[in-house]
């Protein structure tokens, strides 16, 4: 091959792609989502930086349920399995999905968790990410919504800060709303605004998992997402 | 940071292409990257000088081009100013984001022999 005077036998091609970087785990993630739907599962991809009360809020959560609906979980736990250990001393079925030190789930991390999983029997499926307000913004999951925990001890100008996982969001649960008396200077119309000027449209939710507040209305926007069944589901 | 998961999704599809092509070497990759992705320039160019060694990208330069969010009404067709409280003034409906969440790898340029 000639360098010196470019005689020929090497072509430069220039070759347009216009393709996701992410294409592959969009793939993963539309294959979770034909899994999701064929089950009948309305999945949620429960995002907040840790300790925010994730956790907490599915135990919450799979305590409040009392049978009208089963749920299920994934946890993304970057080296313990503490969460799942929780969740299932709460009386649902959970695996926890070892993530190494990668900071967020993916599409194909969640696929390989579903073997884990018995095959059926919950019609919810909360998958909980990696405790960080950056990275699981960025990949789908197949999930039927996003939903973010925000606490309200973690300072009202988060979504600023970090907007992309706030405008992808479907649900701000501003959570720990019991602890506001021994907060001096926190409003919690503050956290809303904030919200709002990153995205205009998702419903933000108060709640503390101690006093039970916004419980119900938590429950009331998962039975608006989910599926109506044909027959003898009550809710 | 997720960067480096990102290069490495980003490196394995040139090199898929570039194969596919039987070209040698990749001179340029351009990328497309959203001011509101999720994805920060400066660690994307880090990330893409630790794992580029050793594959076809080993010596190519990485191009990126980074792209303002837009925000538009989906009733009127607004473009509307971020800071500008998110309500589009003309009809009050809630804008969409229409540019600025892309990662995108939009060309490559490969030498093939
Ligand atoms: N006061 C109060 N404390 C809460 C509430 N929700 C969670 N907590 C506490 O916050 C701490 C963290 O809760 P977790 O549920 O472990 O938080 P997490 O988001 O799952 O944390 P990681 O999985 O580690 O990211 C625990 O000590 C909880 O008891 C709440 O509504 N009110
Ligand atoms: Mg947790
Ligand atoms: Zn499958
Ligand atoms: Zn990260
Ligand atoms: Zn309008």
């Amino acid at each position: 091959m000639c360098q010196e005077c470019g005689c020929g036998d090497t072509e430069i091609v220039s070759v347009e792609m216009h393709e996701r970087i992410l294409s592959g785990n969009d793939r993963a993630a539309a294959h979770n989502r034909e899994h999701f739907e064929r089950g009948g599962v309305l999945t949620l991809n429960v995002m907040g930086s840790p300790g925010a009360g994730k956790t907490a809020l599915l135990e919450a959560t799979a305590a409040a349920l009392q049978g009208d609906f089963r749920m299920a979980a994934i946890n993304g736990d970057l080296a313990t399995d503490h969460d799942a250990q929780r969740l299932r001393r709460a009386g649902i079925e959970a695996v926890s999905v070892s993530t190494g030190s990668a900071c967020h789930l993916d599409a194909a991390m969640v696929h390989h968790a579903l073997d884990d999983l018995p095959p059926s029997g919950y019609d919810i499926l909360a998958v909980e990410n990696v405790g960080n307000l950056v990275c699981p913004a960025v990949y789908d999951l197949g999930q039927a919504a996003n939903v973010v925990v925000l606490s309200i001890t973690e300072g009202w100008d988060k979504p600023l800060k970090y907007p992309v996982m706030f405008m992808k969001t479907d649900l701000v649960l501003l959570t720990k709303i019991d602890l506001l008396p021994h907060l001096p200077g926190t409003k919690i119309e503050d956290f809303e605004a904030a919200v709002a000027r990153v995205n205009p449209t998702p419903s933000v939710i108060r709640l503390s998992v101690h006093t039970g507040e916004g419980i119900a209305q938590w429950l009331e926007w998962i039975g608006g997402l989910m599926k109506p069944e044909p027959a003898g589901a009550s809710s | 940071m997720h960067e480096y998961s990102i290069v490495g999704a980003l490196i394995s599809q040139v090199e898929d292409e570039a194969r596919r092509r039987g070209a040698r070497v990749v001179n340029r990759v351009h990328v497309r990257i959203g001011a509101v992705s999720g994805v920060e320039p400066v660690l994307l160019a880090t990330a893409f000088g630790v794992f580029r060694e050793r594959t076809l990208c080993e010596a190519a330069e990485l191009v990126i081009e980074q792209v303002d969010e837009r925000w538009t009404c989906p009733a009127c067709g607004t473009v509307i100013d971020r800071n500008a409280g998110l309500l589009c003034d003309r009809c009050g409906t809630p804008p969409r984001l229409t540019a600025g969440d892309e990662i995108i790898l939009n060309r490559i340029e490969m030498e093939v022999s």
